[in-house]
């Protein structure tokens, strides 16, 4: 029967809470962890996250009768406590897969962390993790290559790639530049990185930059037999800009180009990828802002979400935490998001912060970059943690060796590939580390020498985003 | 204070990937590491080339993947009959990963020299 308009204001919780819905295949899920404001009750409020992230408003209107509501609205389906905290809880919201363009991270953020963020009922609010479901995800480009792609284009199999990113951050000429480049390279490095603030600044000019980076890749190359990359950062101030440069990096051979993703914008990205994929290119993943977004624990975007929508957008590395170096990062939730990155199937595991399952299809995986004050005394847990399908990135590690950066890629070089050889033999890495870096140091001045400069160094703070459990 | 001795008059710089920044392996290494490979399910592999030629993704394939082969022994057989067969040449290992359609491990365990 048809309904009768009624105007004026109703609870939330009459229309968009649904204790007995069961969640569809195709619904888009989500998870928010909800701190409300002192005495609203908990339905409510999780009635009016769904609602004012999918079809709701504030007050009853009269075309509200004009379409099926009842099919397009957002349904908060469960509630659960957190773990050791009693100020919020955790609102588990569906949403039917027709409320987004197909394609588009950026309509499922702009619904989901939409307005909802600001809503005055609340006192602060997160989104945990989202279910994309199959169906969606089908209709996502991902990444332009993936990982055993990558590993074919660049002849690398069995190890950890190895990058650094060229310092002083700002401030190098385009020859200095390329210069720090090429010593990196012929040390043994795989890749060389700009920093993300690296764009086209008065003091280096996108082009020069280029132009004598590729000079340094192709020296590099010839030197060692070895194939070679440097992440040319394509990002800027337009889109129409980001693809000259892009297209520029093309013509010239370069192998890989690189964009920063949060600050850039995700349509700029999903256009870049996109890209990519047709031009055979390689699209390294810098994470700007990140933190912004996701360090607070009561409040924003989890870094896991964040990684799902790039993995959707597309792009082929991405920065993902050390958990030993100078950033921050659990060790159990990065290995949460570094699965999210690879693998084609996850499992609900909440010791890892991973609510939903999440089946990727066939979408290529995201290889995670470890970056961030790392140094070659970390390279065994670093191996460890990460595993084979994964790049590490020793910026200061590479570029303060007291000999320069070819000694100190050559040590970070020969300590990767004696950790892998001693993990491929069956011992323990984060137990005997140090005796197998010593060992391979007897063949290898470079690494001795790392060893000695940076033994002392440790970064021990403790994390400030945890997962939630019942004792932190 | 040491100089990085590479230079592209010096053949010696020439690398070949995985453990090629280590001394070369020893018969009980090389052992362990065909051991990860069966451990790990993948397909054993040979390939070799002239040092001269090693810059390309195809080498030769020394027979076809030992599909299947779990037998160490039998393993380091193939990859020294093809050393004797080509004591010149750059000889690779490798673990095809039939799943992931990659090789899990790729290593030069018999070094040609470099050009």
């Amino acid at each position: 029967m048809a309904k009768t308009y009624d105007a004026g204001v109703k609870e939330y919780r009459e229309t968009y809470w649904m204790p007995d819905y069961t969640p569809k295949e195709t619904d888009i899920l989500a998870c928010f962890k909800v701190t409300p404001q002192d005495g609203v009750p908990r339905e409510e409020v999780a009635a009016a996250v769904a609602a004012e992230s999918s079809t709701g408003t504030w007050t009853t209107v009269w075309t509200d009768l004009l379409t099926d509501l009842d099919y397009y609205k957002g349904r908060a389906y469960a509630i659960e406590d957190v773990p050791g905290d009693d100020t919020c809880f955790y609102a588990f919201v569906a949403y039917p897969i027709d409320l987004f363009e197909e394609g588009s991270v950026v309509n499922v953020m702009t619904s989901l962390v939409g307005n909802v963020f600001g809503f005055k009922a609340l006192r602060a609010l997160r989104l945990e993790d989202i279910r994309f479901p199959l169906a969606y995800v089908m209709t996502c480009n991902g990444p332009p290559q993936g990982i055993q792609v990558e590993r074919d284009i660049l002849n690398k199999y069995g190890r950890p790639l190895l990058g650094c990113t060229i310092k002083p951050k700002l401030g190098l000429s385009a020859k200095n530049y390329g210069r720090a480049c090429y010593e990196g390279l012929r040390g043994g490095l795989d890749f060389t990185k700009d920093d993300e603030n690296v764009n086209s600044q008065p003091f280096m000019r996108w082009r020069h930059r280029f132009d004598f980076v590729m000079e340094a890749i192709q020296k590099a190359e010839a030197e060692t037999g070895e194939r070679k990359g440097h992440y040319l950062n394509v990002t800027a101030p337009t889109s129409d800009e980001m693809m000259k440069r892009a297209e520029y990096a093309k013509e010239i051979g370069a192998p890989i180009i690189m964009h920063d993703y949060i600050t850039g914008g995700w349509s700029a990205n999903t256009q870049l990828a996109q890209w990519c994929q047709d031009n055979g290119m390689l699209l390294h993943i810098h994470r700007a802002m990140h933190a912004v977004l996701d360090r607070n624990p009561h409040h924003g975007i989890h870094f896991r979400v964040l990684a799902k929508i790039l993995r959707l957008s597309g792009g082929d590395h991405l920065h993902s935490g050390t958990v030993v170096g100078k950033l921050e990062g659990d060790r159990e939730a990065t290995l949460g998001w570094i699965d999210i990155m690879r693998d084609s199937y996850i499992k609900e595991d909440r010791s890892r912060g991973i609510f939903f399952d999440q089946d990727w299809g066939a979408m290529p995986g995201v290889l995670p970059v470890a970056s961030g004050g790392i140094h070659v005394w970390h390279m065994p847990a670093l191996v460890n943690i990460f595993g084979d399908d994964s790049v590490l990135q020793f910026g200061g590690g590479t570029l303060g060796h007291p000999w320069g950066n070819a000694a100190g890629a050559a040590a970070n070089r020969v300590a990767v590939e004696a950790c892998v050889k001693a993990r491929n033999e069956g011992r323990e890495l984060e137990k005997e580390g140090k005796d197998i870096l010593t060992a391979a140091a007897k063949h290898s001045p470079e690494l001795a020498a790392a060893m000695e400069t940076w033994k002392e160094i440790k970064f021990e703070f403790d994390t400030v985003d945890k997962l939630d459990v019942s004792h932190k | 204070m040491q100089d990085y001795q590479s230079s592209l008059s010096d053949p010696s710089s020439r690398k070949f990937e995985t453990f090629s920044y280590l001394p070369e392996m020893s018969p009980e290494e090389i052992r362990k590491q065909i051991e990860y490979i069966v451990s790990k399910g993948w397909n054993p592999g040979i390939e070799h080339t002239e040092p001269e030629n090693a810059g390309g993704h195809y080498w030769y394939m020394w027979k076809l993947p030992m599909f299947g082969e779990t037998d160490v022994d039998a393993i380091l057989k193939e990859v020294e009959a093809c050393h004797q067969a080509h004591p010149n040449n750059h000889v690779r290992l490798l673990g095809f990963d039939n799943f992931a359609q990659s090789a899990g491990a790729a290593m030069v365990i018999y070094r040609g020299k470099t050009v």
